[in-house]
């Protein structure tokens, strides 16, 4: 090896920071620490300026007019389309549906594949770490067909209790629906297991995958799911926007879930014939500025490399988790041996709002409450935590400042 | 360090929520109601007990957070032996004290409740000052619904 070589970081982390326009912003005079990426990522410049481009330079409505406009903004459209299906490794871009977020596209699914494959007495396999967008449209649709809703319950630790799936598994079992990544605690599910059990049954499944996209890489014909969920504002692009992906074969027998414009082939009063996939799902007007500065996220992380993201998050979370247990009456809720980077603790004698407010005039932004996820806080007993969960944008120093902060909390109980 | 923490944190408020008063389930209370911030996951439930039109007794139970245990323990106490019209009343002013809404008048009478003035500069702990007292204003009122922040 040349002895002149010039070793470069594979993860510039202060380089990326320069890129987040709003991590130059101050908090009550102090600079932003921010740690709730779990919540909601924040923006690249790539991304802010492909939305304003969007805007200034390729607008018109999409897959209608004849017009240059309309055809420019088709184009970049589908090629965000392109660089999702790339992203995910989808076998065809007909199984990228563009829906609102993770939620619209569990709520589609359970409500279009649901009606028309569940009966009274089936059952739906969930798991406790399930957020409640991944519970709630079950139920809806359990109600309307008299299914039956069965949880995969967790060890102490919040890893999934795989013999408790396995045993839950029946000839009754039509669908298992369940994170990849726990926004609550940071546990990453055995995916791979949790599909080849239940395809030796027929049984599809979905997966969540909120907080799975921004930390790994997926490959959705490895892993041969069925279904798989993802929100585009925590993959650093825009809110209100984000990915259904299904099999085609799936998705072909399913019946819309929304009518309207764009899903339609031929309409008249008799009847209508709807358009093929992804369109069949993708009634009325998209957000086609939310498409392309979701593409745009997507292709500010394949730069990076999510590789080097994952590297990078993972030593803060191994970091955070040694400073955080150095704290006496601190306790760490989730220590799967799998996890991404979310570090998720309650203290002994102080409520995580109280910590939660006295962060935030620190500059120090923490989700803290059930995280919309309200069985698994029933699970380890607590109402509450505090979530630091950490993006790729984060460091060392940021750390300190959270338990420099913490420390803050206890002097100002321990009075 | 003047970032209004310590104003918020004040010791009597940090002493309430350690020890709270009047604290527990009542057996024999002739009105409860409960209230739920469902954004926090944080619960009370209010029981009181009527002589006539005088609150003859007031306990609460709760899991919450400091400002939401201090208040619900400060209401308790003050409550007591007020007609169903005073203790209305002392709510009123108590909104206006945390919320720093202007053309209310919070009152000398609000005693140690005053502590609890910090709040109105964190507008996101409002609810948690006030959700017991809104369970409170539920239990005279014999709403059977549990009371949620808005």
């Amino acid at each position: 090896m040349a002895t002149n070589a010039i070793v470069t970081p594979a993860f510039d982390v202060e380089r990326v920071r320069q890129d987040f326009p709003i991590l130059s912003e101050e908090v009550y005079g102090k600079p932003l620490v921010y740690f709730d990426s779990g919540a909601s990522a924040q923006k690249p410049r790539a991304v802010i300026d492909a939305i304003s481009n969007v805007y200034e330079t390729e607008y018109a409505n999409v897959h209608r007019g004849v017009h240059y406009m309309s055809q420019k903004a088709t184009d970049a459209m589908e090629a965000a389309r392109e660089t999702v299906r790339a992203f995910i490794n989808a076998r065809d871009i007909r199984e990228v549906i563009f829906v609102r977020g993770a939620t619209e596209g569990i709520n589609l699914v359970a409500s279009s594949w649901g009606r028309q494959n569940l009966l009274a007495g089936d059952e739906i396999i969930l798991s406790v770490l399930e957020h409640h967008s991944n519970i709630v449209p079950w139920q809806l649709i359990a109600e309307q067909t008299g299914a039956v809703l069965k949880v995969v319950p967790v060890s102490d630790d919040g890893a999934l209790d795989m013999n408790a799936y396995a045993d839950l598994m029946s000839d009754k079992t039509k669908m298992v629906a369940i994170t990849h990544v726990s926004n609550a605690l940071g546990t990453i599910a055995p995916v791979e297991e949790i599909i080849r059990i239940a395809h030796e049954r027929g049984v599809p499944v979905l997966l969540d995958g909120c907080q799975a996209a921004p930390h790994m890489a997926l490959d959705m014909q490895a892993l041969d799911v069925d279904f798989y969920v993802f929100s585009g504002h925590k993959i650093y692009g825009p809110s209100g926007i984000g990915v259904l992906y299904g099999k085609a074969e799936l998705l072909e027998a399913m019946p819309p879930y929304h009518g309207g414009g764009e899903m339609i082939d031929v309409v008249t009063f008799e009847k209508t014939t709807y358009a093929d996939l992804p369109f069949k799902f993708e009634a009325g007007t998209p957000h086609i500025s939310g498409i392309i500065g979701m593409g745009a996220g997507i292709e500010y992380i394949n730069a990076l490399g999510l590789e080097n993201i994952a590297a990078h998050e993972h030593e803060l979370l191994e970091y955070g988790t040694t400073k955080l247990s150095e704290i006496n009456s601190l306790k760490i809720i989730g220590t799967a041996p799998e996890k991404t980077a979310i570090l998720s603790f309650v203290l002994e004698t102080v409520h995580p709002h109280d910590v939660g407010t006295i962060l935030d005039r620190e500059g120090i932004a923490v989700r803290t409450g059930h995280h919309c996820a309200q069985p698994i806080m029933d699970r380890f007993d607590i109402a509450a935590t505090i979530r630091a969960s950490i993006g790729m944008y984060n460091t060392r120093d940021e750390i300190d400042v959270l338990v420099a902060g913490l420390g803050r909390v206890q002097e100002i109980f321990g009075r | 360090m003047n970032d209004g923490l310590t104003d918020l944190y004040q010791e009597v408020i940090l002493d309430h929520s350690r020890h709270p008063r009047n604290f527990g389930p009542s057996e024999n209370a002739d009105r409860s109601a409960r209230g739920n911030n469902p954004l926090c996951g944080d619960r009370v439930t209010v029981f009181l007990n009527l002589d006539g039109d005088e609150i003859s007794d007031a306990q609460f139970d709760a899991r919450g957070c400091a400002i939401s245990l201090a208040s619900a323990s400060m209401m308790t106490e003050m409550i007591k032996g007020k007609s169903i019209e005073e203790a209305k009343a002392l709510f009123e002013k108590f909104y206006a004290l945390v919320t720093g809404e202007n053309g209310l008048e919070a009152g000398p009478d609000l005693a140690e409740l005053e502590t609890l003035s910090g709040v109105k500069d964190f507008p996101t702990r409002i609810k948690c000052a006030t959700l017991a007292w809104q369970a409170m204003v539920a239990a005279l009122d014999g709403t059977d619904e549990d009371v949620k922040t808005e």
